[in-house]
Order: C-alpha cells, then structure tokens, then sequence
C-alpha cells in the first residue's frame, strides 16, 4: 500500500517561514511559533544616511504590544563628514515628527575613571538623546556599538523607560557610556529615530529585537 | 472535492498549550516542547498589590545564567525602595548573606541636579538583609521602575553566585535613578528560589519575567 505524506500545506494552519508547528494557547488548534525569547524584527544597514528610522507598521517593523520589551544593537556605526555625538529621539506619532521630552542621566567611564556626563543628559529635552559622545569621522578604524533597551513603549499609563550601553574608541582610549531615563509621555511610542547630530551614517548596522512576553 | 487538511487533533501526541510539535529524542515519534533558543522565558509573574513577588520554581542547573526583567514595576507607597533577596531552601528563609556595591547616576526634570555617586549607605557586607535595587521610587500614576538582574549559575555548590542588576526608575521627585548593583551571594549552597520586595506598603503593579540563558 502507497504511504501518503503529509507535505507543509496539509495542516490546519497558515505556514509562516521558519517557524515551527505549534498548538495554541487553549490546545485546540494549531499556530505556528519561532524559537527562542528574542525575535530579530528588522535590520538597517546604512550607507551615507541621515536618519535610520523604526516606525510601527512600516518596512515590518513592529513597535508596540507585541513584545513588552525591545532591544537595539548597534554595530560599527561610523559618521561621514563631520564629528559628532550619536543618539536617538522618539515618536508618538509614527514618526510624524521625533521630539518627546526626556529625563536623564549619563556616566561615562574612561581608561582611568569614571564620571557623570552633564552634556549628555537631558531635563525634560526634546533634542537628541544621546547614546554616545564623538564619534570621529577622519578615523576609519573608529565606530560606536552598544545596546539600547526600550520598556514597553506602547503603554499609555506609564513614561517610557530606556537605558543604553554603548562603547566608542576615542583616539588612543577607550569609553562607555552608560545612560538612562525615561520618555516623559503616558502616549505610546511608536517611531524612534538614530541619527549623529552632524553629518550621516556612513556604514554600519542597526538591528531591532523584541523579546517575547510568552 | 473538498480539501482535508490535518486538524490539531488529528496527530499521534497529546496537544500541550502553546507548545511546539517536535520529534522525539529517538526520532521515531512525536512529542510536545518548547522550541530551542538561546534565551528562553521560564516564567512571568504580574503584581497586583503583592507585598513580594517570588521565584521559588525553575531557578536549577538548566541554565548557567538567569536574566530577570522588570516591567512597569509601580508601588502603592511614594518614595519606597525595590529589595531582592535570595533563598537556599526553596523559598522557606530568604536571608542568603550577599556583598555588593551600589552606585547610582540621577538627574531631575530641572537639570538642579546631576551627579554619579557611590552610596555607602546602599550597599551590603555579608549582611542577610535585603539588598535595594530601586530607590526612591515614586507612586503617582505614571512612576514606575523597570531595569535587568542577571543571576549566574545558581545551581553551583562550588562557588559563591555573582548577580549584577541596573534598575532605572522615575522617582518620587520627578528625576530619573540609575541604579547599579552588583555582587555576590555568598554561600556555596545552590541557590534555588529569588524574591522581590517593597520596602513598604504593596508593589502595586507591574511584571517580572525570569529568563533562562543557553
């Protein structure tokens, strides 16, 4: 007697690209499930760009209650023309515009110390937060790379709470940066924009993650 | 004729919600499981006025490294400190002795102050207390306090278990706290259950997810 095979349209579910075969929450029907807490939403690469920009709903880029928590790395982000500070600013619009206050604080620790940063804070600022200080163009070797954490963004009862982690060569040293604080809007955020202040974004690579809430 | 597709129930395993059709380990049947990752949600808890939020189950030697998240933790009292303690007994004493340091980046809405301090007065020597991770934290209906702990290798009867922590919340006076813990719990016992606790009244709100990293 032939065997007949199950093939990937058989089941009682819509295939979703690598993803595996999953029963749903109440067991009565199947779903389909990736693995592992932090799913990679999107990748930007630049190449000489003012702004790399993640907007909810566009490019498949997902910002709001999927995940209570959202990740980006940034690696080797190196500026074109000019010198400059690199940082972020967020939207409660889909990035209509970028520019919500923020509150906070920022240590930087160097070869030999470590010191609170008065200049790249923000009280209740709208301009760019930073993640870290100068970047220099003229050095091809030099980039920035870290980490920015974003706490459930789309809640309307509470600020939004970030905290950063980024590294950066500076000539013959080394520093962190270690920032912190809060969006200080109960709206939700749905857009956040990565810039330097001055100049693009030559080269390098901005990844987004969520992690997952079950 | 009218096409059959193959229903949840329809394959030789027992449905398990929200678990993944595998193979088994001999590959000769089917089983049920979570999928493999390098991060793996063992378990969330969500406060609602919880004088403590425990973790008395999943904290073994499956994992080397635990990574505990704090979402939108917002307490019933102003101005009250976020505690953690540890347990060698599963959850029946919480008073393992712990050694750590404590410093801490703050600034408030009206940029009067910015500072990056030790305090002294926060940290622990192989004291069996609680050890504060958010300080100060403010109960007005859009204050709370999100950040990481990551606990490694509980399980070890070899050495002492190291835990760093950075919790950031928006404070009872309006200004942002950077909180950085780090240190050691210092028995060789295997540490098998974590609580979280509120220095007074409840911790009103909020979510703890535990991780678990491959």
């Amino acid at each position: 007697m032939a065997i007949s095979k199950f093939n990937y349209n058989s089941f009682n579910v819509t295939p979703v690209a690598s993803n595996a075969l999953s029963f749903n929450s109440n067991a009565d029907g199947f779903t389909t499930q990736g693995a592992s807490s932090m799913v990679l939403i999107k990748t930007l690469t630049a190449s000489t760009s003012g702004t790399l920009n993640f907007v909810d709903g566009a490019s498949s880029v997902v910002l709001d209650d999927t995940y209570p928590v959202y990740v980006f790395k940034f690696i080797n982000l190196h500026p074109d023309a000019s010198d400059a500070q690199f940082g972020f600013q967020v939207s409660i619009n889909t990035g209509s515009a970028y520019g919500v206050a923020i509150t906070s604080s920022a240590i930087e620790s160097y070869h030999g110390g470590v010191q609170y940063n008065a200049g790249n804070d923000l009280a209740q600022g709208t301009g760019l937060q930073f993640i870290t200080n100068t970047v220099y163009h003229s050095r091809a070797e030099e980039s920035m790379n870290g980490t920015l954490h974003l706490f459930n963004p789309s809640s309307t009862t509470f600020v939004k709470h970030f905290m950063s982690r980024a590294s950066r060569m500076n000539n013959t040293n080394f520093i962190e940066h270690l920032h912190g604080g809060y969006v200080n809007s109960t709206s939700a955020v749905d857009a956040i924009q990565f810039k330097f202040a001055a100049g693009n974004i030559a080269t390098g690579t901005i990844k987004l993650y969520g992690i997952k809430d079950s | 004729m009218a096409l059959s597709k193959v229903d949840f129930n329809n394959i030789n395993v027992t449905p398990a919600a929200s678990k993944a059709l595998k193979f088994n380990s001999a590959a000769d049947g089917f089983e049920t499981g979570d999928l493999s990752g390098s991060m793996v949600l063992i378990s969330t808890q969500t406060a609602s006025s919880s004088s403590t939020i425990s973790f008395t189950s999943g904290i073994d030697s499956t994992y080397k490294e635990y990574i505990f998240k704090f979402i939108n933790i917002h307490p019933s009292n102003d101005n009250v400190d976020f505690y953690v303690n540890a347990s060698v007994d599963g959850g029946s004493n919480y008073n393992v002795a712990k050694t750590t340091t404590f410093f801490r980046a703050s600034h408030d809405e009206s940029a009067s102050e910015a500072a990056i301090e030790y305090r002294a007065s926060e940290d622990v020597a192989n004291g069996t207390g609680v050890q504060i991770i958010l300080q100060q934290m403010g109960n007005d209906n859009d204050q709370c306090g999100c950040g990481t702990l990551h606990l490694f290798n509980p399980s070890s009867t070899t050495f002492v278990k190291h835990f760093m922590s950075r919790v950031d919340g928006m404070a009872h006076n309006n200004q942002i706290l950077s909180d950085f813990i780090a240190g050691y719990f210092n028995t060789t016992s295997a540490i098998n259950a974590i609580q979280f606790s509120i220095e007074a009244g409840t911790i009103e709100s909020g979510t703890i997810k535990m991780y678990g990293i491959t």
